[in-house]
């Protein structure tokens, strides 16, 4: 089951670069393929029991000597993740049909092999195993900016790859000492450490991709010049492989080091929560807006996590699922405005929700739930974090919420500069409101949101086992 | 009457197989009708690299306990098997890229000679004492000096082989001093009886022990004996020096191997210190020159040079782990430097001129086959997943880890990020061109078809991404053929 939510989307990645179909033909048998991922998902769900561990797993020997083997599985909240992989890069792939990319072939194939690694890495139960899909997440990634890309690509792909690669590599050796000295690379069957250099290789890596403060320096310019599917799926999921790592290895097996710095690391947070609001209040364009708005959410993120209590825990999880829906819906809205005026940027947008219904609510509804407002499940996530990391500290508490009326201020500039101020020059009266295909991509992405926010214990209380609580293991 | 020594005929068999096919390539030079000159030797080149490899595969399969042989003049073990398997597999390759490169003359003589330097390889590898290592270098040295040298119309191949064979000459003369240092030391040749007679070496042992490795640092081209590496690899035919890259590499860092290990078990604690520091210095002087690198032959030469420097770690290892490590890691280096030289090729053909970072521009939507293959060997240069690069650095950097050399581990990660940067240069060449930059290159008519230069690609496509696939089986193989070393 799980292998086969893996090898599905690779192995359609490959049909679609060796058979020459035509590109829109591509899309819609990678879009077909997405379909049928979301589909298996949903069976994997229906037969997962919460109250249980690792589960679905597969195991097979890959290299003994070194004790290295191919062994993957979900969790509770790895599911979830894997979930949103599937949503959203659905969405996206859907999105790059709509607008009919150039070579088609090579890039649905690319989007779908991103799919494919994104999945093994939320279920990979072997460190190197981990590693493998962590650094294949990389290789689409940078072709994708880097060919499709804005204007400022190369220079966009360069920094990206510089920064994760740095955290990747020192992952490796991190891995290679932890793995040695356990005897086995196995994340089941290895123990714990308290090795803090080997904690530090790894949690670099994570920290440049969430990205914590200060290794965000990669991700306005990936964001701001990548087609805005990519974006999309970089800001809502990829950046989510660093939540499944800080948990799967950081938290669960480092846990004195992660005593020892969780102050810093939660201050690190805090300062990317409040910095990355404030730019996101001053950016210039919807997609700026976005990606800052995100690294202030993986910073409220990483709060959670190192809360190290168990409302922090399942808030954090909620809120990954959460941001990872609503920042792939604004990311693909911008990429629509975009179409229609040429440019995201606030100065020339403004009143287009005069005559575009559709696109006004669809937009108003995500920015309403990006910004926190109580009843949404972004409202739900943020408290659960909150009352989480009030127990490690109040004053984290009390920062935090105040970076909650920052999320408003910079949530409710966006709504307003695209679509109620007055109409600037550049939006043009027959700039057409979202069309219904372009509905069929945004509109599951909020539907979810909203079902969401009707019902977040669906996740916040399914992410872990009840026996499981970080206090016992205290 | 002398007594004559019982000759192992089979473990002499792919070196006699493919010192016959250059024999019968030579002869069919001289006496086969011009018009299928190149189509018999080229044949007759890749039927004895096939023998040899199933020759090498069954010594091998037979060999579990090694011995030495003829008066312990050479060794018949798993450890030189393998590493004549990779080299007829090389040898093979380099047959089927080099078809497609058309010579005025001198076609049957570069597949007689291409088949005489695998021969010594295999020879080489097998080397058990002073003599017959000094004998296998200079055998396949000097096939390669004319090999680089056989496009005579073109100066750059002269310079090559000129370069190639004072800088070889001298290397091979500091070795042959080191040998000669060592026996006077020791009073040995055989590299187990050094081993016992050189348990309290004095200076002049550890002196020739020294030069030793320096000569056989000239071959691996490893910092700071690598002058030589980027200017040859330039010039000499692009066939020429994919097979260096893969085979003379692996001939070179096996025996460093090999005679380390059994020759000077007694001075370990310094060898592995000079290897640890041959090693730091090939990753930073082959990283740190590659990006500025704007010809692509060059950028592989010292991209090589940085490799020789990853395999070095394993030797410097000094364990079974880092015997595993090395032969594992020559098997997808081999296969990404002979596809990234036969891409090369392939384009160069197509071009009729040096391939640089600029003409390679837009060739990977131009080739999408060649283009895509390429992309794969630079992220298996880089050690990126699906390529069996990653394992062999993850195995590298284990047994330096292992050994309790985790500087070496922090000098591999930071010369892996570096490296980054070239590799994806190339990547960046083929694809990410703006359109702006194309220039359409100016050729008749459409790229000449090359099937073989292809289907070599295929097959260090398949060996390169296979090794990340099916490591079990190759990691047994190299750890059947480590066990035959004394460790």
């Amino acid at each position: 089951m799980t292998t086969a939510l893996i090898v599905l989307p690779l192995a359609v990645a490959l049909v679609v670069w060796l058979l020459p179909l035509p590109g829109r033909a591509a899309g819609v048998l990678a879009l077909l393929a997405a379909l049928a991922e979301v589909a298996l998902w949903a069976v994997a769900v229906a037969g997962f029991d919460f109250d249980q561990g690792l589960q679905l797993q597969d195991r097979q020997s890959w290299f003994s000597d070194l004790g290295v083997s191919y062994h993957v599985g979900f969790f509770g909240y790895s599911l979830w993740l894997a979930g949103l992989t599937a949503v959203v890069c659905t969405a996206s792939i859907g999105y790059a049909l709509c607008v009919n990319r150039e070579r088609g072939r090579a890039y649905h194939g690319l989007l779908l092999f991103l799919m494919g690694a994104i999945v093994g890495v939320f279920t990979a139960q072997d460190l190197l195993l981990f590693y493998v899909f962590f650094e294949a997440m990389l290789i689409p990634i940078y072709v994708l900016i880097g060919v499709w890309g804005g204007p400022g690509r190369v220079r966009a792909t360069a920094t990206f790859v510089i920064y994760t690669m740095a955290g990747s590599l020192l992952m490796l050796a991190a891995i290679v000492v932890f793995g040695l000295s356990q005897g086995t690379f196995s994340l089941v069957d290895s123990g714990t450490s308290t090795n803090e250099w080997v904690f530090l290789g790894f949690l670099a890596a994570f920290a440049v991709k969430a990205p914590i403060f200060p290794f965000h320096g990669w991700l306005v310019d990936a964001y701001r010049e990548s087609p805005p599917e990519v974006a999309a799926i970089l800001s809502g999921v990829v950046s989510k492989a660093a939540v499944y790592g800080l948990l799967r290895i950081v938290i669960a097996k480092f846990p004195e080091p992660v005593d020892d710095f969780q102050v810093a690391i939660l201050a690190f947070a805090t300062v990317g929560l409040v910095y990355g609001s404030l730019l996101a209040f001053r950016a210039p364009d919807l997609r700026s807006v976005t990606a800052y708005s995100s690294m202030a959410q993986m910073g409220l993120i990483v709060l959670g996590l190192f809360s190290l209590t168990d409302l922090g825990r399942n808030g954090a999880v909620l809120q990954s699922v959460a941001h990872g829906l609503v920042s792939a819906a604004l990311f693909l809205l911008a990429g629509m405005v975009e179409t229609r005026t040429g440019s995201s940027v606030f100065a020339v947008l403004g009143g287009m929700a005069r005559g575009r219904p559709a696109l006004a609510t669809v937009l108003m509804t995500t920015g309403i739930i990006a910004l926190a407002v109580p009843g949404s499940v972004a409202f739900a996530g943020e408290f659960l974090i909150l009352a989480g990391v009030y127990d490690a500290g109040w004053g984290w508490a009390a920062v935090g919420a105040g970076a909650i009326v920052l999320a408003a201020m910079y949530m409710l500039r966006l709504i307003s500069a695209v679509l109620h101020r007055a109409r600037s020059g550049d939006v043009r009266d027959d700039a057409p409101d979202l069309r219904p295909l372009e509905l069929a991509l945004v509109v599951p992405l909020v539907a979810a949101l909203l079902f969401l926010s009707a019902w977040p214990a669906s996740i916040s209380e399914r992410s872990f086992p009840e026996k499981d609580t970080l206090e016992a293991t205290e | 009457m002398i007594p004559a020594p019982r000759i192992d005929w089979l473990a002499l068999a792919p070196t006699l197989a493919l010192l016959g096919a250059s024999g019968v390539a030579l002869l069919g030079s001289v006496l086969v009708p011009w018009w299928m000159r190149r189509g018999f030797t080229a044949f007759v080149a890749f039927a004895g690299f096939v023998t040899a490899g199933v020759f090498a595969a069954i010594v091998f399969d037979k060999s579990e306990q090694g011995r030495t042989l003829i008066a312990d003049s050479f060794t018949r073990d798993r450890l030189g098997a393998l590493a004549a398997v990779i080299i007829a597999g090389a040898g093979a390759l380099t047959v089927l890229v080099s078809w497609g490169e058309h010579r005025r003359d001198h076609a049957g003589e570069y597949y007689a000679l291409l088949a005489a330097a695998g021969a010594g390889m295999a020879f080489f590898v097998t080397a058990g004492n002073l003599m017959t290592l000094f004998l296998g270098l200079e055998w396949f040295s000097i096939a390669l000096y004319i090999l680089c040298a056989l496009d005579t119309h073109r100066d750059t191949s002269l310079e090559a082989g000129l370069k190639y064979l004072i800088v070889g000459g001298f290397g091979s003369a500091i070795l042959l001093f080191g040998s000669a240092l060592v026996y006077g030391a020791t009073g040995q040749l055989g590299f187990n009886a050094i081993a016992v007679d050189g348990r309290n070496g004095g200076a002049l042992l550890l002196a020739g022990l020294a030069m030793l490795i320096a000569g056989l640092a000239f071959k691996a081209s490893a910092a700071p004996f690598h002058m030589w590496t980027p200017d040859v690899y330039e010039g000499a035919p692009t066939s020429v020096t994919a097979f260096m890259a893969a085979a003379t590499k692996v001939a070179a860092l096996v025996l460093t191997l090999r005679i380390l290990v059994s020759a000077f078990p007694e001075q370990e604690h310094l060898w592995t210190i000079a290897i640890a520091v041959l090693a730091i210095v090939s990753l930073a002087v082959g990283n740190l020159a590659a990006l500025v690198q704007r010809n692509v032959k060059r950028l592989l030469a010292y991209s090589s040079v940085s490799h020789a420097g990853f395999m070095l770690i394993a030797v410097a290892a000094n364990s079974q782990l880092g015997a595993r490590a090395l032969l594992y890691y020559l098997i997808p280096y081999g296969a990404t430097s002979i596809g990234a030289f036969a891409v090369v090729a392939a384009r160069e053909r197509e071009l009729g001129v040096p391939v640089t970072l600029d003409n390679l521009g837009g060739m990977g939507w131009e080739r999408p086959f060649l283009g895509a293959a390429m992309w794969v060997f630079m992220l298996g240069a880089m050690g990126m997943p699906l390529t069996g690069g990653l394992l062999g650095k993850f195995y590298v950097f284990s047994a330096a880890y292992e050994a309790g050399l985790w500087w070496l581990i922090v000098a591999g990660v930071i010369a892996t990020a570096i490296s980054l940067y070239y590799y994806l240069g190339v990547i960046r060449a083929l694809y990410l061109r703006p359109a702006t930059e194309l220039r359409p290159v100016v050729v008749g008519g459409s790229p000449p078809r090359d099937p073989l230069l292809q289907s070599a690609v295929f097959l260090s496509l398949v060996v390169t991404v296979g090794s990340f696939f099916f490591v079990q089986p190759l990691i047994d193989l190299a750890r059947d053929a480590a066990a035959s070393l004394p460790f």
